[in-house]
């Protein structure tokens, strides 16, 4: 179990995710240690963090986990808020607060949100999706909430490496998307394993009869991707940025819709 | 005498052509639509300054065999769509900038 030091007290924690780096601060040392364990295999020994957030954890929250979150723009501040907890991020200093109750989950939602907002202007975005790499690319399964994403996720062959059963990282590299492993998870219950590979084909999951895979036309592809990408911020320049990448996207990867019965079989396919 | 409309894309708007068809996502609530034949022609006419049952006179009406007053019921209808969810603005005076602040840089 990772142990907090004094020194960690006063140097917070560095939790790296798509190869960015974020410091988090806290005087609670429990709390560091929780986001040790919370955050293992993506804790960095980095020194020179991109990113910083200050964590003041407060009593109770102000409402409840389940309420919507609201991020917006003010004068030169991007602020995150729901019920458990209230958050804003200065893109220029990169230095930003969170206030929250003592339970990692509050902090997981507002790192989804700032890698969602650092990765809009990279060409990247986080998606509704598993991922596994197997033979050293990786492959996307995207779906709403009951589609498959965790079954398809749970029923992989020991040769695949499970990036995540919950939200996918997608930056691009050189011409190509890649998929990262993320330490967000679903129900699952596990993170991802911290890796990178080249993305050979996103798959849109539908449950039926059979395994099968079709090939579907651009427009679906896009409003399929659209659909399952994280959009945190009701934004003009964020939505632009989102958008045209779910098009470069499309353009690059195969996109295609893989109807599948809920037993190993399927990734027969997968290959 | 019914007064003239003014239509015009608004800023807060995404938009790209996938072939022909016009993709458009609306910055307000993400509501991606795709544009068809006739959606497409108003979508490309809508400078604000032209009003529509001009649009519908002289472009729906010159490429489909359509009477002027059944072009501009479906033409209101559509535009009315797209306003609800941010993509065209209406007015009943020319609209000669429509714009939407991009505020600073995120």
């Amino acid at each position: 179990m990772p142990v907090v030091t004094a020194a960690a007290r006063s140097t917070g924690v560095v939790v790296e995710i798509g190869g960015l780096p974020i410091r988090l601060r806290c005087d609670d040392p429990n709390f560091l240690r929780q986001i040790e364990e919370r955050y293992a295999g993506y804790i960095s020994s980095a020194n020179d963090a991109r990113f910083e957030f200050e964590i003041e954890l407060s009593p109770q929250s102000a409402g409840p986990r389940d309420e919507d979150v609201s991020v917006t723009w003010d004068s030169g501040h991007w602020l995150m808020t729901r019920g458990d907890f209230r958050a804003e991020w200065n893109p220029s200093t990169a230095r930003g607060r969170v206030r929250q109750t003592v339970n990692p989950y509050s902090l997981d939602c507002v790192l989804r949100i700032v890698h969602t907002l650092l990765l809009a202007r990279e060409g990247g975005f986080l998606l509704h999706a598993s991922s596994a790499i197997r033979n050293g690319r990786a492959f996307l399964f995207s779906g709403v909430s009951g589609a498959g994403k965790t079954t398809i996720a749970s029923l992989a062959p020991p040769d695949a490496a499970l990036l995540t059963d919950e939200i996918s990282y997608v930056i691009p590299s050189d011409g190509r998307f890649d998929a990262v492993g993320t330490p967000f998870y679903g129900e699952l219950a596990r993170p991802g394993l911290n890796l990178r590979a080249p993305i050979e084909a996103l798959y849109l999951l539908a449950k039926g009869p059979e395994n099968k895979i079709e090939e579907i036309g651009s427009a679906d592809a896009v409003r399929g991707l659209l659909g399952n990408i994280l959009f945190f911020a009701r934004d003009p320049e964020f939505v632009n940025l989102v958008f045209n990448t779910a098009f470069d996207f499309v353009g690059r990867v195969p996109v295609r819709r893989l109807t599948f019965v809920p037993n190993a079989s399927v990734w027969e396919l997968i290959v | 005498m019914t007064s003239r409309r003014y239509v015009a894309r608004s800023k807060a708007i995404a938009a790209r052509k996938l072939g022909e068809e016009p993709m458009v996502m609306s910055a307000t609530d993400s509501t991606l639509f795709t544009l068809d034949e006739v959606a497409s022609v108003i979508w490309a006419a809508a400078d604000g300054v032209t009003p529509l049952d001009e649009i519908v006179e002289k472009k729906i009406c010159a490429l489909y065999d359509v009477s002027p007053e059944v072009a501009l019921k479906d033409a209101e209808a559509l535009i009315e769509n797209l306003a609800e969810h941010g993509l065209l603005l209406l007015s009943d005076e020319p609209l000669v900038e429509a714009s939407v602040s991009q505020g600073e840089t995120r």
